[in-house]
């Protein structure tokens, strides 16, 4: 097992380094310096912002110092805040988002998974039909859309819930977590009714039953794990669904994190916070798809062994 | 024991209503084993399933009749209690040992589950039942093996599994879904004699469910024969196969591989030449050497056959014969030609010389092409016919392998597994080939189509005065067609002789174990 | 094909082929053919559009201002007095054709990607393979945002950009499909007939795998509309004066308080076509009988 996750890491930095040399070249070749937008500015402190920028200095030589930078954890200066670090930026935005995406898969996982199996249990019934076209809707109705509905319902309307910010007055982290967490409940949901249908016309599942346990037991202890085989495997991407989902939820309900920061950074042109930021999601979802990876490859006991922990 | 009376259940599709059972009767007593026979699609095992309510219903429905068991009538018990006597007072074993076991329990969680489920035995106490059960079932080291998962074992032991958990309470029937068809014929050999063996032991009665006839041969008391839903003949063995009455009977009977091929002129001129042929593979990095080092020759006119078990190599020897996976060393002549480092374009106007039937007639044919597409796909392509004149050899090909015509227009799911073997067969015929290689053509077949297909390659071998590598795990088929058999064992060859003398002066051990393993020695 | 030859020497039962049986399957579903309709209408009202809207895009009526819909206005006016149906109509043309074009772009690397891949075999597929991991690894939307970002806001960008994201899935699709066909026997069966290369992927496999890729590019439309809309909401996609279903759901939110007709209509116009192809995708992958193209 430790080899195997031992092997996904070192597959992981190739990863890795392909995202930060893209996007760091990508920033340098981008129309615009970072302050032309600026006024007119005096060509020595032109040159005093360009040193502190290393921008002086040929590409590859900033390149290279980059990486040494970011090997140090450094992400770099902001270009738009001057005096605050890419870094400082990130650590403000970033718990944020990190407990809305929880919530958020939370919501996910506990209302997916429940009419997911609940609807395998009697296919082509109503207890099939009412959920999975509740998941349809979920399906069809993006969370741009889902968002502002739910403010104008709950939030206007019916005045039950506030209709922004963070932690600033109860109930506030409601809409926004249901907001995120919808499109992907309803993937879920569909994912695992298609696996535990699948699972429950398996032979072993005739045998369980042909062995007198009760029904429950049959579904729980023998359908259950490999049903959800498919929701482990979907875990990786839907986490990186749910961060570049917070850019619209986080945008709609004025939550302070971190995507709303990369799309303000976005207008702003402030690229060393774009640079930055993109390098720190992309190492998080990396490293959640290699977790989505082992829990996949720990659920299967053929792949957990040969991974090297049973011989 | 049970007594099953007038059992009727039918199956409601958007089709309408068919009646999978209809009427049917049988009973099994302790300590002996009652066997049902028939067809796929007899409705045989459908009867059994539908006895401990393991048939999904709808669409399923269980219309009249009684089955008592031990003064129990088990269709009028409801969900419950019939739960309560399944895998406690009647336990089952499945066909495929590899499929029926949970693949993500270890197996001593699955033993134990019946055991600690329906008499509430403590962990321990279930442990040390299943310890003692897998030792009697023949499965080794039960102290380590007890922790593995499924997938670590070989599919004979991953049967012996199953037995010893149908057999952990202690029931007093046991009824087997062709529990040995998905093994090799020795381990069959092992898996019919350890039943026999805890049927005496135990005296519990053994309901048998069985397409083969020859597998039930040996350990039959009493036998039913169904067809299309219905029982058609029971009896005891003797009457079975000594006087069968109804013809459907007779018909399975005269379909169980007998005789020898009176052995046909051979000329001494090798149309195929293997030397030190070997193919290797890597697997998980490890080099698996399906075939290594087989050298023999195959003669103008002949039907070689080659027999082996799974894993023997006996498919990978056939198809490299055909250069359809490479080959890693050695030689192949065909008539002189070197096969293996031929160049694209002789090996095109070889390939029209030498073709293959593969077992699974669903699996090898092109599910979008019409009869006609695929049988004229070989002329055109290697410019026999035209598009004009295709037409006629193609009906002319159908006739040959007893396809209609007006089916030419139909698509491979239209038919059924009989039929398509013969599409399978026209269309390994119709570029006029010279050698054939046969991979357990008659294997995925009912035992009635089997007799069929093998029929009509005897005739059309004879016609078409082929060469055949004739590749079967079955030596009763084998020794039905074959002038000279080669046994194959771990990529080996172990013995090669003309097939009388191997069948009366086998040379090896592992010839002379594959020979007592046939099914349905008492027949012979 | 000989067909008139083979009726004119035998009476031939016309068979019944694989896509037939599914167009069967397929027109008995009517969810699934009513998503088919719907989408028909909205693709013929796009194209249409110029001559069939009932105002001119750009024509503002500053005086008019917002109002709920009318006889005149039928979903309103937004609060520049422009008529929102004509709106929704303009940024019709550009939603559907980011999700058919991208799509389009998609299937055209994303099939030959993987086909190649999947036939090669051995080294040269393991390459290309890995160099997909990689890239699926890699998180796109984040991507995306990035290259608007720095190469403006340029449509054909947009296209060449959503659709580079999507034909990952595609590749990885097509590989399957076309390493499992070549171990099926009858594609075996055709090497041993002596047919060349492209003989059997043209003749065996393609055919084989067309039903997966057709169901996953139905399923392929919906999500790009949807990373579009995404985007034109963040301000980061389509830009004004030409509109799309997502920035006119922008526009929307800001004013759903007071005219939540700006925010309904353009939602409602997106959420059904979302529907249909869903349904669509769905009924072919039922019709097909193709599992686990996408759940």
């Amino acid at each position: 097992m430790w080899r195997f996750i031992g092997s996904r890491l070192l597959q992981a930095i190739p990863v890795l380094l392909v995202v930060i040399t893209v996007t760091f070249f990508l920033v340098r070749v981008a129309p615009g310096g970072p302050f032309s937008s600026e006024k007119a500015v005096t060509p020595e402190v032109k040159a005093a912002l360009e040193a502190q920028y290393r921008l002086d200095r040929p590409v590859l030589e900033q390149y290279i110092a980059y990486l040494g930078d970011l090997i140090r954890g450094d992400l770099g200066p902001s270009f738009k805040y001057p005096g605050r670090s890419v870094n400082e930026l990130i650590a403000a935005g970033f718990p944020v988002t990190a407990e809305l995406a929880l919530y958020a898969l939370l919501v996910a996982l506990l209302i997916g998974v429940g009419a997911g199996v609940v609807a395998s249990l009697r296919p082509n019934t109503a207890q099939d039909y009412i959920p999975m076209s509740a998941a349809m809707i979920g399906i069809c109705i993006p969370s741009l859309l889902l968002g502002p509905l739910l403010i104008l319902v709950f939030g206007i309307y019916l005045d039950w819930l506030p209709v922004s910010g963070w932690g600033d007055m109860p109930g506030d982290k409601i809409l926004p977590a249901i907001t995120l967490g919808a499109v992907y409940a309803a993937y879920i949901a569909r994912l695992s009714r298609a696996g535990m249908l699948e699972v429950m016309t398996q032979d072993y599942i005739r045998t369980a039953r042909a062995k007198g346990i009760p029904e429950w037991r049959v579904v729980v202890v023998h359908g259950l794990r490999g049903g959800l085989t498919p929701v482990v495997a979907f875990l990786g991407p839907a986490f990186a669904g749910l961060l570049s989902g917070s850019f619209v939820v986080e945008t709609i309900f004025q939550v302070p994190g971190l995507g709303r920061f990369y799309v303000q950074a976005a207008f702003n042109r402030d690229y060393t916070m774009i640079l930055g930021a993109t390098v720190f999601l992309s190492s998080l979802i990396v490293v959640f798809n290699l977790l989505s990876d082992v829990l996949n490859a720990w659920m299967n006991p053929r792949l957990r062994s040969r991974a090297g922990q049973n011989t | 024991m049970l007594n099953v009376n007038g059992l009727t259940i039918s199956f409601t599709s958007r089709e309408g209503t068919t009646r999978a059972v209809d009427n049917v009767n049988f009973s099994v007593t302790a300590g002996s084993t009652t066997a049902i026979i028939g067809e796929s699609g007899s409705g045989k095992s459908v009867s059994c399933y539908g006895l401990l309510g393991l048939i999904p219903q709808p669409p399923g429905r269980i219309e009249s009749g009684s089955a008592l068991f031990l003064d129990t009538d088990l269709l009028r018990l409801n969900k419950h209690a019939l739960r309560q006597i399944r895998g406690r007072d009647i336990a089952m074993v499945f066909q495929d040992p590899m499929t029926c076991l949970n693949p993500y329990m270890r197996v001593g969680a699955q033993l134990m589950e019946p055991l600690r489920y329906h008499r509430g035995a403590s962990q321990s106490e279930a442990k040390r039942q299943a310890l003692d059960l897998m030792a009697e079932v023949g499965i080794r080291d039960p102290e380590i093996t007890i922790n593995y998962y499924p997938y670590q074992f070989s599919g004979g032991m991953r049967q012996r599994v199953m037995i010893a958990m149908a057999l952990i309470n202690e029931p007093s029937l046991l009824i087997a879904d062709e529990p040995t068809t998905a093994l090799d014929v020795t381990v069959q050999a092992q898996i019919l004699k350890l039943l026999s063996d805890i049927q005496l032991r135990r005296n519990i009665g053994i309901l048998m469910i069985s397409h083969d006839l020859a597998v039930v041969a040996d350990i039959a008391d009493q036998i039913i024969v169904m067809q299309e839903g219905k029982v058609v003949e029971c009896g005891d063995r003797a009457a079975i196969f000594e006087r069968p009455q109804h013809p459907y009977t007779r018909k399975l009977l005269a379909s169980i591989p007998q005789g020898q091929k009176i052995p046909s002129s051979i000329s001494s001129n090798p149309l195929v030449s293997v030397r030190n042929l070997c193919s290797w593979f890597k697997q998980d990095n490890e080099t698996v050497k399906a075939v290594n080092d087989v050298s023999f020759d195959i003669y103008r006119g002949e039907v070689l056959g080659l027999v082996g078990e799974s894993g023997s190599g006996k498919s990978t020897l056939g198809r490299s014969l055909l250069n359809l996976v490479p080959a890693t060393s050695g030689q192949i002549l065909f008539d002189g030609h070197e096969v293996i480092s031929l160049a694209a374009s002789e090996l095109k106007s070889l390939r029209r010389r030498m073709q293959i039937i593969f077992q699974d007639p669903f699996a090898s044919l092109n599910p979008r092409m019409t009869v006609y597409d695929t049988l004229a796909e070989p002329l055109l392509l290697h410019k026999l016919e035209t598009r004009s004149s295709a037409a006629g050899r193609v009906l002319e090909i159908m006739d040959e392998v007893g396809l209609a015509r007006s089916y030419v227009r139909k698509y491979p799911h239209e038919f059924s597994g009989g039929q398509r073997q013969r599409i399978a067969i026209g269309r390994a015929l119709a570029s006029r080939p010279d050698f054939i290689v046969a991979d357990e053509a008659v294997s995925a077949l009912d035992v009635t189509i089997q007799a069929q297909i093998l029929d009509l390659m005897k005739t059309l071998a004879q016609e078409y005065g082929l060469t055949m590598l004739f590749i079967s795990h079955d030596l009763a088929v084998i020794r039905q067609l074959a002038d000279r058999v080669v046994v194959l064992q771990n990529g080996e060859i172990v013995e090669q002789a003309e097939t009388t003398a191997l069948f009366e002066y086998p040379q090896q051990d592992y010839t002379r174990r594959l020979l007592e393993a046939i099914p349905g020695k008492s027949l012979l | 094909m000989s067909t008139t030859s083979i009726n004119a020497l035998v009476d031939a039962e016309q068979g019944s082929s694989l896509w037939r049986d599914a167009w069967l399957r397929l027109s008995r579903n009517r969810p699934a053919l009513a998503g088919f309709a719907v989408l028909t209408l909205f693709v013929l009202v796009a194209i249409l559009t110029p001559w069939v809207a009932p105002y001119d895009y750009a024509q503002q009526n500053l005086e008019l201002g917002a109002t709920p819909p009318s006889a005149d206005h039928w979903l309103g006016t937004d609060i520049f007095g422009r008529d929102l149906l004509t709106q929704i109509m303009y940024g019709g043309r550009i939603s559907l054709a980011v999700g058919f074009i991208a799509t389009a772009v998609a299937l055209l690397i994303g099939v030959s990607w993987g086909a190649i891949a999947g036939y090669m075999g051995g080294r040269i597929d393991a390459v290309m393979m890995r160099l997909v991991d990689i890239l699926y690894a890699l998180p796109f939307m984040i991507f995306i945002v990035l290259l608007m970002v720095v190469f403006g806001r340029n449509m054909l960008l947009l296209f060449l950009a959503i659709g580079a994201v999507e034909w990952l899935t595609m590749a990885r699709i097509m590989r399957a499909q076309v390493q499992s066909l070549r171990q099926q026997e009858f594609v075996e069966a055709a090497v041993s007939l002596g047919l060349s290369p492209l003989a059997i992927i043209w003749r065996h496999v393609i055919p084989n795998a067309l039903g997966p890729i057709i169901v996953y590019t139905t399923l392929t439309v919906p999500s790009v509309m949807l990373l579009e809309a995404f985007l034109s909401f963040l301000g980061l996609g389509v830009q004004p004066p030409e509109t799309s279903w997502g920035l006119l759901i922008s526009f929307g939110t800001e004013t759903m308080e007071e005219y939540p007709w700006l925010l309904f209509f353009p939602g409602l116009v997106l959420a059904i076509t979302l529907f249909a192809l869903n349904f669509l995708g769905d009924g072919l992958r039922d019709a097909l009988d193709v599992r686990g193209a996408k759940d």
